[in-house]
C-alpha cells in the first residue's frame, strides 16, 4: 500500500545550532496571554461592534435631546395658543406672522404646522415624546426595583417562601390591566385632587391624577414578568457550583446574594428594563389615546394622536408626527434591547 | 500518615425528596444510604462508582453542604452533626450497648459549621462553573480571606492571595484576570488555591480531574500529591475513572447505588477484589496499551444502572450481578470484614 | 478519484470569529480504507470533532474551508453543494455524538426517529420501515424492541440511548461511522457495553470507523491505525502499535507517560506534559507543541516541522526526527 500524503520538502536551510536545545525563557516567549478582558469591557466591545444596537442608542439620544433639552429653548411654549394660526399647515404663517416678518421681525417656524387651538404643533410632539420618555422610564425604575427584589426573595430562598410569593405572582397575572387602571383613575381622582390641595402636593396637578394613577398601575401589576424572569435567573445562578463553593467557605446568604447572585444577574436585568421601556411607553400612549392618560393641557404622544383623528382628512401630519415618533422610540429601545442582550446576556455569551 | 481519624461518618444518609409520584406521596431518591467510613489523619480515601451512586453526594454532605437525613459525622474528635437516632459506635466499631441493655444513642448535634468551614474545603469536578464568572481570580482567592478575616490590611490580603497562585502554579500576572481568560487545568488551579486560602486540612476532591484534557490530568493529580505532603492534607478523593483513585489513594471505597460496596486498601482492592461489582468495574475500564486489550476478557455487565428512586430490594447490585440468586432478593448483604481492614457485603463472597 | 474511502489531502480550515482567524485545521492529512477504524485521539480544542465534521459539510459557522483535498466514496467534498450533502448524510456516512441526551429529539417517539431516517433515504413504505426499525434495535441490542419503537427519549436510560442513536446512524448501512466521543457521557461499565456492541456491528456490517476521543483506552481496545493531534495538526499518525510502542513525537510519548495504569503494582509518580495548550488565536510561530515541550529545540520555535515518514504507514511532525536525518546525512545541510 502506498502512503499518498506527500510531504512538503523542507525548503529552508538548516544549520547545526537550529537543533540546539532552545532555553525556558525562549519557550515562554512563545505564550502569550491574551489582554485581560472584564466583562463590562467585553460587553461594550460587543455592543460598539452591533451597528443596528448604535444607531438605534443614537436615534434614543436624539428623541431625549429633543424631548428633554430643546423644549427649554424653543421659541413656543406647548400651551400656548396663538391667534389666527389655527391648524396650519408645516412651514407656514398666520397672517398676523406675516405681517410681522414683512415689518422686518424674525418669526421661527411652525415646523410641523400648528393645531386646532393655534398651539405650535412641533413643541406638543416634543412634550409628548417628554411625558412618554419619562413614563417609560420611570416605571421601567419601578418595575426593575419592585420586580427584582420579589423575584430575587423568591427565588434565593425557594420552597415555601417561592411557591406562596409566585402564586400571588400568578394572580396578579390574572387581573386584566386596562380594567385596573380605568378604575383605580377613577376612584383615585378625588383623594389624589384633594391631595393636590394640600401644600407640598401641588405637583401632582401638574403631573396630572391619570399619569400617577398609570404609575401605580405600573408599580402593582407589571413588575410580575420582571420577577419571574430573576427568580429564574436566580434560581439557576444558586445552583451554581461557585455558589456552592462560597457555602463551603462558610460565606452567609447575604453574601451569596450580593456577590454572587445579584453581580451575574446584572446583565440580565439591564436587558429586561431596557425591553421594558417600550412597552411601557406603549402603555401609556395606549391609555392617553384612549382619553385617560395625561392631564390636558399637557400632551402625551397618545393624546396627541387621538386629538389628531378627528382632523385627519384635513390634516392628516397631525397624526402622523406623534405615531412617527412613538413607532421610532419604540422601534429603537426594543432594537437596542436586543443588541444589550446580546452583549450582555451570558447565555448567548461563546 | 498518623493512625488518628480524622474524618469519620457512621450511618450516613442522605434522602432527597423527588417531584413525581402520586399526589401528596412523598417519593425520595436515597442518594447516600447507611454509608460509613473515616479517613485517617494524612491518608487520601478514593471513592468510585457510577453516576448517581451518591459518591458526590457523600462528599458534600460530609462537608453539610446538604444536611444530612441521619447519621454521624465526626470531625477531629468532635462531632460536627448527629440525628440523633444512630446508636453510638464503640471503639471496636460495634454499636456500643447501655446498662438497659438496649444500644446507646447519640445526642442530636447540628454545631455552626463556621469555624470547621476553615478545616475542611472542597475542590470542584467542573472549573468552569466552580469560578464565579465575574469575579477576577485574585478576588475568588481572596473571598475565603474575607470571610474568615484571616487579613489585617489590603497588603497582607494581596499578599496571600499571590502567596496561594503561587503555590498551586500561578502567579500574580494571573491575579487580575477573569476565569474566563484560563484553560480548564489552570482553572481547576484557581479552584485548589481558593480552597487552599483558609489552611485547611481536609480536602473533599469531588472529580476534580475528570473534565481536564488527558494531559493536564497528570499536572493536576501530581500538584495534589505535591500539597499532601508539603501541607499534610488529607483527601477524600471522588472519581468514576478507577485508575486515577487508584493511582492517588491509600484505601478505595466502591460504591453502588447510595451504598458503599467494598472498601479496601487500594492495591488490595485493585488485584484481589471480592465484590462482583467492583471485579466489573476494574475489568471495564478501557486499557490504554493494545496488547492487553486484545488478550483480556471484558466481564460486560448486562442492563443499566437502576434508579435510585426505586432500588432493588436486597442487594441493590442483584439486577445486573452474575451472581445474583434468590438470598440476593430477600437480603441486605452485611457489611463485613474479609480481611484485616478489607470490607465487602455480598452474599456470595465464597463463590464469586 | 481516490482509492480510499475516505481522504484528506491538507485540509485547512478555520473558523474566521469575531476576534479574529482561528486556524483550527492547519495542514491534515489522513485516509482510511473501507471497513478500518481510525482513531483521532487529541485534547479538545485540537481539532478532532472539526476534521471529522468537515467531512459531512457540519462545519459550524462561522468555521470555513480553505484549503485542500476531501474526498469520500466518490465523492468530492469540496465541490458538493448542502443538497448533495443531505443526500449522503445518514446514507453513506452517519454521526454519533457525545451526548445521547440531547441527540434525541424529545417529542418524538424513537420509532418515528428511526423511521424518519429509512424512510428519507430509501423508498419504503411506512410498514416497511417499522419492521427494518425493529430489525435496527434488535441489531444494536435493546430487547422488546416493539415496546421501544413506542417510546419517547426520555424513558430510556442514557446507554440506551446512545444504543438507538447507533440505530439510527445505521438505519441505511453507511460506508463510514463517525463516532464523536461516544462513550464520554457514559458510565464505565456501560461504556464497555457499547465498546462492545460498536466492534460487533463492524465485524457484521462492515462499515469503517472513524473515532474521536480522549481517551487512549478506548483506541486502544477499537482502533487499527490512530492519528494524535494538536492544536489544528496532525501531529503523528500511525497503527495503534506504531503509536503505543513505537511513538516518536514528543506529544504522544508524553500523553502515554501521563496515564495512571491499573496494573502498577508501585506507586510510581505520574510524568504530566507541563504547561498549558496554547491559545488558537494567537499560535505561536513554529511548533504549536513547543512551548511545552521538552526537547524543544531553537528550530522547534521558528519554523513548523516537516512531516517525516518512519515506514510506509507511520508518520510524525517532530524537528527531533528531521535532526536524526540531518546528523544522518553529515551534519550539513
Amino acid at each position: 500500500m502506498s502512503e499518498p500524503i506527500k510531504k512538503n520538502p523542507l525548503s529552508l536551510q538548516l544549520n547545526v545550532e537550529d537543533f540546539l536545545p532552545a532555553d525556558e525563557n525562549e519557550k515562554q516567549s512563545l505564550v502569550i496571554m491574551r489582554e485581560s478582558v472584564g466583562f463590562w469591557k467585553d460587553g461594550m466591545r460587543r455592543l460598539r461592534k452591533n451597528a443596528v444596537a448604535m444607531i438605534s442608542l443614537c436615534i434614543i439620544v436624539l428623541v431625549m435631546i429633543f424631548s428633554f433639552i430643546v423644549p427649554s429653548f424653543y421659541p413656543y411654549s406647548y400651551e400656548q395658543q396663538i391667534r389666527g394660526a389655527e391648524n396650519l399647515s408645516p412651514m407656514t404663517y398666520s397672517e398676523k406672522e406675516q405681517a410681522a416678518m414683512a415689518a422686518g421681525e424674525k418669526v421661527f417656524p411652525h415646523v410641523l404646522g400648528t393645531d386646532g387651538l393655534g398651539r405650535d404643533y412641533a413643541i406638543r410632539v416634543m412634550m409628548g415624546s417628554r411625558i412618554s420618555l419619562t413614563v417609560g422610564l420611570v416605571a421601567s425604575a419601578l418595575i426593575l426595583l419592585i420586580g427584582s427584589l420579589y423575584g430575587s426573595i423568591a427565588g434565593f430562598f425557594g420552597g415555601w417562601v417561592d411557591l406562596m410569593m409566585m402564586r400571588i405572582v400568578d394572580i396578579i397575572y390574572t387581573v386584566p390591566d386596562i380594567l385596573i387602571i380605568i378604575l383605580l383613575a377613577t376612584v383615585l381622582k378625588y383623594p389624589l385632587g384633594n391631595l393636590a390641595m394640600q401644600p407640598g402636593f401641588g405637583w401632582i396637578s401638574v403631573v396630572g391624577v391619570n399619569m400617577i394613577s398609570i404609575f401605580i398601575v405600573f408599580a402593582l401589576l407589571y413588575w410580575v414578568g420582571m420577577a419571574r424572569i430573576v427568580r429564574g435567573q436566580v434560581m439557576s445562578l444558586k445552583e451554581n457550583e461557585y455558589v456552592t463553593a462560597a457555602r463551603a467557605l462558610g460565606a452567609s446568604n447575604g453574601r451569596i446574594i450580593k456577590k454572587h447572585i445579584l453581580t451575574n444577574c446584572i446583565g440580565t436585568l439591564i436587558v429586561t428594563t431596557t425591553l421594558q421601556i417600550p412597552s411601557a411607553i406603549f402603555t401609556e400612549s395606549f391609555l392617553s389615546f384612549l382619553g385617560i392618560g395625561v392631564a390636558k393641557p399637557m400632551p402625551s404622544l397618545g393624546s396627541l394622536a387621538a386629538d389628531a383623528i378627528k382632523g385627519m382628512r384635513s390634516f392628516p401630519y397631525q397624526l402622523f408626527a406623534p405615531a412617527i415618533v412613538i413607532s421610532i422610540i419604540i422601534l429603537s429601545f426594543n432594537l437596542f434591547g436586543d443588541g444589550l442582550r446580546d452583549a450582555f446576556d451570558p447565555k448567548l455569551k461563546n | 500518615m498518623e493512625d488518628k481519624r480524622l474524618v469519620e461518618v457512621q450511618h450516613l444518609q442522605q434522602y432527597f425528596p423527588v417531584a413525581g409520584g402520586k399526589m401528596f406521596e412523598k417519593k425520595v431518591v436515597k442518594a447516600v444510604d447507611d454509608v460509613s467510613f473515616y479517613i485517617n489523619k494524612g491518608e487520601t480515601l478514593g471513592l468510585v462508582g457510577e453516576s448517581g451512586c451518591g459518591k458526590t453526594t457523600t462528599g458534600r454532605t460530609l462537608l453539610r453542604l446538604h444536611e444530612p437525613t441521619d447519621g454521624r459525622i465526626i470531625y477531629d474528635g468532635n462531632i460536627i452533626y448527629d440525628s440523633g437516632k444512630t446508636p453510638l459506635m464503640g471503639p471496636d466499631g460495634k454499636p456500643m450497648i447501655g446498662q438497659d441493655g438496649k444500644p446507646m444513642m447519640g445526642q442530636k448535634t447540628s454545631v455552626n459549621m463556621l469555624p470547621y468551614r476553615r478545616k475542611m474545603q472542597i475542590v470542584f469536578q467542573d472549573p468552569y462553573a466552580s469560578l464565579d464568572p465575574r469575579m477576577t481570580v485574585g478576588d475568588i482567592v481572596g473571598e475565603a480571606i474575607d470571610i474568615h478575616k484571616l487579613a489585617a490590611n489590603k497588603g497582607e490580603r494581596h499578599d496571600r492571595i499571590i502567596q496561594m497562585l503561587e503555590r498551586v502554579g500561578l502567579n500574580s500576572e494571573h491575579a487580575n484576570r477573569y476565569p474566563h481568560e484560563f484553560s480548564g487545568g489552570q482553572r481547576q488551579r484557581v479552584g485548589i488555591a481558593r480552597a487552599l486560602a483558609v489552611d485547611p486540612e481536609f480536602i473533599v476532591c469531588d472529580e476534580p480531574i475528570s473534565a481536564l484534557d488527558v494531559s493536564i490530568q497528570a499536572q493536576v493529580v501530581n500538584m495534589f500529591e505535591d500539597l499532601q505532603e508539603e501541607l499534610g492534607l488529607t483527601y477524600l478523593f471522588i472519581a468514576h475513572d478507577l485508575s486515577v483513585v487508584k493511582h492517588i489513594s491509600n484505601r478505595i471505597g466502591v460504591m453502588y447505588l447510595g451504598k458503599m460496596v467494598e472498601l479496601a486498601d487500594s492495591y488490595e482492592l485493585t488485584f484481589h477484589s471480592v465484590h462482583p461489582y467492583t471485579r466489573s468495574l476494574i475489568s471495564a475500564i478501557p486499557i490504554a496499551d493494545p496488547e492487553t486489550s486484545r488478550q483480556s476478557q471484558r466481564i460486560v455487565l448486562e442492563g443499566d444502572v437502576p434508579s435510585p428512586v426505586n432500588p432493588p430490594s436486597g442487594c441493590r447490585f442483584r439486577t445486573r450481578c452474575p451472581y445474583a440468586d434468590s438470598v440476593c432478593a430477600e437480603a441486605e448483604p452485611e457489611w463485613r470484614e474479609v480481611s484485616p481492614g478489607h470490607y465487602a457485603a455480598c452474599h456470595h463472597l465464597d463463590r464469586v | 478519484m481516490s482509492e480510499y474511502l475516505v481522504e484528506v489531502k491538507n485540509e485547512r480550515l478555520s473558523f474566521f470569529t469575531p476576534a479574529g482567524e482561528v486556524k483550527a485545521l492547519n495542514d491534515v492529512s489522513l485516509h482510511l480504507n473501507e471497513g478500518e477504524v481510525l482513531g483521532i485521539v487529541g485534547e479538545s480544542g485540537s481539532g478532532k470533532s472539526v476534521t471529522a465534521y468537515s467531512l459531512m459539510g457540519l462545519t459550524a459557522y462561522p468555521g470555513k474551508l480553505i484549503g485542500g483535498e476531501l474526498d469520500f466514496n466518490g465523492h468530492h467534498i469540496n465541490d458538493l453543494t448542502e443538497r448533495d450533502f443531505r443526500k449522503i448524510r445518514g446514507s453513506e456516512i452517519s454521526i454519533i455524538f457525545q451526548d445521547p441526551m440531547t441527540s434525541l429529539n424529545p417529542v418524538y417517539t424513537i420509532g418515528n426517529q428511526i423511521c424518519e431516517v429509512i424512510r428519507l433515504h430509501t423508498s419504503k413504505t411506512k410498514a416497511e420501515a417499522t419492521a427494518r426499525a425493529v430489525e435496527l434495535l434488535t441489531l444494536v441490542g435493546i430487547n422488546e424492541p416493539e415496546k421501544r419503537l413506542k417510546q419517547y427519549p426520555h424513558e430510556l436510560s442514557g446507554g440506551m440511548r446512545q444504543r438507538v442513536m447507533i440505530a439510527i446512524a445505521l438505519a441505511c448501512e453507511p460506508k463510514l461511522l463517525i463516532a464523536d466521543e461516544p462513550t464520554t457521557a457514559l458510565d464505565v461499565t456501560i461504556q464497555a457495553q457499547i465498546l462492545e456492541l460498536m466492534m460487533e456491528l463492524k465485524q457484521k456490517l462492515g462499515m469503517a470507523i472513524i473515532m474521536i476521543t480522549h481517551d487512549l483506552g478506548v483506541v486502544s481496545s477499537m482502533c487499527d491505525r490512530i492519528a494524535v493531534m494538536y492544536a489544528g495538526r496532525i501531529v503523528e499518525y500511525g497503527t495503534v502499535d506504531d503509536i503505543f510502542y513505537r511513538p516518536e513525537h514528543e506529544y504522544t510519548k508524553g500523553l502515554l507517560r501521563s496515564i495512571p495504569k491499573l496494573s502498577e503494582k508501585e506507586h510510581q509518580k505520574l510524568v504530566p506534559i507541563e504547561g498549558t495548550p496554547i491559545d488558537l488565536l494567537n499560535p505561536p510561530k513554529g511548533c504549536p507543541f513547543a512551548p511545552r515541550c521538552k526537547a524543544c529545540m531553537k528550530v522547534c520555535l521558528r519554523e513548523m516541522p516537516p512531516y517525516t515518514d518512519l515506514d510506509e504507514v507511520h508518520y510524525s511532525a517532530c524537528w527531533l526526527l528531521q535532526k536524526k536525518e540531518f546528523e544522518a546525512k553529515g551534519g550539513n545541510a
